[in-house]
C-alpha cells in the first residue's frame, strides 16, 4: 500500500528539467563571468588600477549593487529565475547579508541586525577560515607560501 | 580576448555544478556555497587556482570559491613577513574589502529600509 502511494507521489512530483536548467545557468553564469571580466578591464583602464586591485573594485561593485536590488525586493525574483547564476557569484554573499538584515531589522538594532546579519554568510565565513589553516598550513609546507 | 572565453566558460561550469547539486541532492544554497569556499581553499594547496585567476580573469574572481582563494593568499602573503603565525595575521587581509562592504551595505540598507513583504 505504502509503496503504491509512493510510486503515484513519485509519478506527480513535477519534474524539473534538470538538464535544461543547468545548461540554461551555464550561460546565465557564464555571461555574468564574461560581463565581469569587461568591468574589470575598464576599471583597469579608466582608473589605471593593477588587475589585483580592479579585481577588488569588481567584487565591491556587484556587491553594493545587489545590496541594493535586494533592499528594492528585485534580487529575489531574480534568484527565482537564475538559481546559482545569481548564488555562486559574490552576489549571493551579500544578497544572504542584506535579506537577513532586511528581515530582523524589526527585532532591534542589536538583537535583530546584530545577531542575525551573519546568519547565512557565517558559515560561508566559518568553512572559509577553518579551510585556511588547515589548506594553508599545507600549502605552506608544500609550497613555502 | 581569451579570457573573456576562460571566464565564461569557468563562470558557467561552477554555476552549473552547483545548479546540478542543488537540483539533485536535499543540499540548499547555504551547503552548497559553504562547500565551494572550502573547495576553492583546497585548490589553492597547489596553487591550482591561482592558475584559473591567471586564465579566466573575473570568472574566477566573482565565484565564490575566489573567497577560499584570497583568503589562503592573504595568509600566504603575511607567512612571508611573520611565519606561521601570519597564517592567523593576513587570513583576511584581501576578503576584508569585500566583507566590509556586505556589512556596511546590509546594516545601511536595514536601518533606511522597509522591507518589501
Amino acid at each position: 500500500m505504502q509503496d503504491k502511494y509512493n510510486k503515484i507521489v513519485m509519478k506527480h512530483t513535477p519534474k524539473e528539467n534538470v538538464i535544461k536548467n543547468a545548461l540554461m545557468t551555464f550561460i546565465y553564469g557564464g555571461l555574468f563571468g564574461a560581463v565581469s571580466e569587461l568591468l574589470l578591464e575598464g576599471y583597469m583602464l579608466w582608473f589605471s588600477l593593477s588587475r589585483k586591485d580592479a579585481g577588488v573594485i569588481v567584487i565591491i561593485t556587484l556587491i553594493i549593487i545587489s545590496s541594493i536590488l535586494t533592499a528594492l525586493g528585485i534580487f529575489d525574483v531574480c534568484v527565482s529565475k537564475l538559481r546559482s547564476a545569481l548564488i555562486i557569484p559574490i552576489t549571493g554573499f551579500a544578497h544572504s547579508m542584506t535579506s537577513a538584515a532586511l528581515e530582523y531589522r524589526k527585532e532591534g538594532l542589536v538583537l535583530g541586525i546584530g545577531a542575525n546579519i551573519f546568519k547565512l554568510a557565517g558559515s560561508v565565513i566559518l568553512y572559509g577560515i577553518v579551510a585556511t589553516y588547515l589548506f594553508g598550513i599545507l600549502r605552506l609546507i608544500i609550497m613555502g607560501g | 580576448m581569451n579570457t573573456y572565453l576562460y571566464a565564461f566558460l569557468f563562470c558557467g561550469f561552477v554555476c552549473m555544478i552547483s545548479e546540478l547539486i542543488l537540483d539533485n541532492t536535499k543540499l540548499t544554497p547555504g551547503h552548497v556555497t559553504s562547500l565551494f569556499v572550502v573547495i576553492g581553499a583546497f585548490l589553492d594547496i597547489f596553487g591550482i587556482y591561482d592558475k584559473i585567476v591567471l586564465y579566466a580573469g573575473a570568472g574566477a574572481i566573482i565565484p565564490i570559491t575566489s573567497f577560499g582563494h584570497l583568503l589562503i593568499h592573504g595568509a600566504m602573503d603575511a607567512t612571508q613577513n611573520s611565519g606561521i603565525i601570519g597564517i592567523a595575521l593576513g587570513i583576511f587581509n584581501l576578503t576584508s574589502a569585500g566583507i566590509s562592504t556586505a556589512v556596511i551595505m546590509a546594516f545601511l540598507l536595514a536601518v533606511f529600509f522597509k522591507p518589501k513583504h
